[in-house]
């Protein structure tokens, strides 16, 4: 019987996931409109379940998908995966109005490479504050601070070990989860509650899904803004990562 | 239709990711640059002609309003598949690269916005109340 049942969810496991998700936010906006009187924003509390939950199901499984490594909950992989998350991204600039991406988009152009060089920059820091002195292990791991898919991928470019790309990808995904959490906290205080702070936002941290939750969880009506700069990130920081920036790691040490 | 707003935002993806593809490609980089921007502004754009022409019934625009309000679930599914036990493997190094690029990133948010000005003003309505404390 129960066997039949861990099969069943486990074939239907996408349908399985809309229901596991809808329970998830039925119980977010419940505690939040009852335990916080609304002050945390109900996605916010989703999304500190949903990480709390790949935080076990990532300990408990050791697999490297958080709570979808678990047989039961496989569908949330897909329900939160690349695809359908960037279908959903698309699908929220429906109603954006074009004039308030061009009035900022010269500074979200700047925050981009800001936010590539200033979070390279960082990492770079913190490699050299731990002693690590080889230009191909200090670029591997600032590139993991720019996000968890440049570090990997300037890593292979340059050469770097499978330590040091462990670690990079660490601190992306460190980057991308406090994100999640820090964005709707801080919100107020950087001024994040229009399109133009928000594209600002996007184009400074970049690492989608951080931007993508953090934003859902500050205002969905900001999320479009933010995601629109947000997703050249990635690509300008593989574009930069490994030849200016580690060229200019190499100029120093 | 239904399906035909959920084919024209379909639509507008294969494409924004298509060019993304080809220009990174043309800058030698192996990733896709902003295709899911370009994706964005091609739907922008092409609901804006389309509804200037009233050629928007609202069943189709049904059909990108569903995939539109299913963004935050599907942001709590991928939340709930990140890999948080490696980030907190990691060791200090990662966290504290992870941390010290994310203050940086958000200090900077007001520096670059600059002065308040009506690009910059809050959106009207309050629908979804912002939390923050």
């Amino acid at each position: 019987m129960n066997d039949s049942i861990v099969s069943l969810v486990d074939k239907y496991h996408l349908i399985a996931a809309f229901a596991v998700i809808g329970l998830t936010m039925y119980v977010a906006y419940w505690l939040s409109r009852h335990l916080t009187a609304g002050r945390l924003h109900g996605s916010a509390i989703a999304i500190i379940i949903g990480l709390v939950l790949a935080y076990i199901g990532g300990v408990s499984t050791g697999g490297s998908k958080g709570l979808s490594d678990v047989t039961l909950f496989s569908g949330l992989g897909l329900m939160g995966g690349g695809m359908l998350r960037d279908l959903a991204i698309i699908a929220t600039a429906y109603g954006v109005r074009l004039h308030e991406i061009k009035k900022a988009g010269l500074r979200g152009v700047i925050a981009l490479f800001l936010g590539v060089l200033v979070s390279f920059v960082a990492g770079a820091a913190v490699a050299i504050g731990f002693g690590y002195t080889d230009p191909v292990d200090i670029t591997t791991i600032a590139a993991g601070a720019v996000t968890y898919i440049v570090g990997p991928v300037t890593g292979a470019t340059l050469g770097a070990s499978s330590e040091v790309i462990a670690l990079s990808i660490a601190a992306g995904l460190v980057k991308s989860i406090l994100t999640m959490i820090a964005t709707p906290m801080t919100a107020k205080l950087i001024g994040l509650d229009n399109p133009r702070s928000a594209m600002i936002f996007g184009g400074l941290i970049g690492t989608t899904s951080g931007v993508a939750a953090g934003l859902a969880a500050t205002d969905a009506r900001l999320v479009p803004y933010g995601a629109m700069t947000a997703t050249f990130y990635t690509g300008l920081g593989i574009l930069l990562a490994p030849t200016v920036l580690f060229l200019a790691v190499r100029t120093i040490f | 239709m239904v399906i035909y707003g959920v084919a024209l935002l379909a639509g507008c993806m294969l494409a924004g990711l298509i060019i993304g593809d080809v220009l990174g490609q043309l800058l030698g980089i192996d990733s896709n640059l902003g295709g899911v921007g370009i994706a964005m502004l091609l739907l922008i754009f092409v609901t804006g002609c389309l509804k200037d022409r009233d050629k928007l019934p609202e069943t189709t625009e049904s059909g990108i309003n569903f995939w539109n309000a299913m963004y935050i679930p599907i942001v709590v599914a991928m939340a709930a598949s990140q890999n948080v036990a490696a980030a907190f493997s990691g060791g200090m190094v990662a966290i504290l690269a992870g941390v010290l690029s994310v203050v940086l990133g958000l200090a900077l948010v007001p520096v670059l916005t600059g002065k308040k000005t009506d690009d910059a003003s809050p959106l009207e309505s309050t629908p979804t109340a912002p939390s923050g404390h």
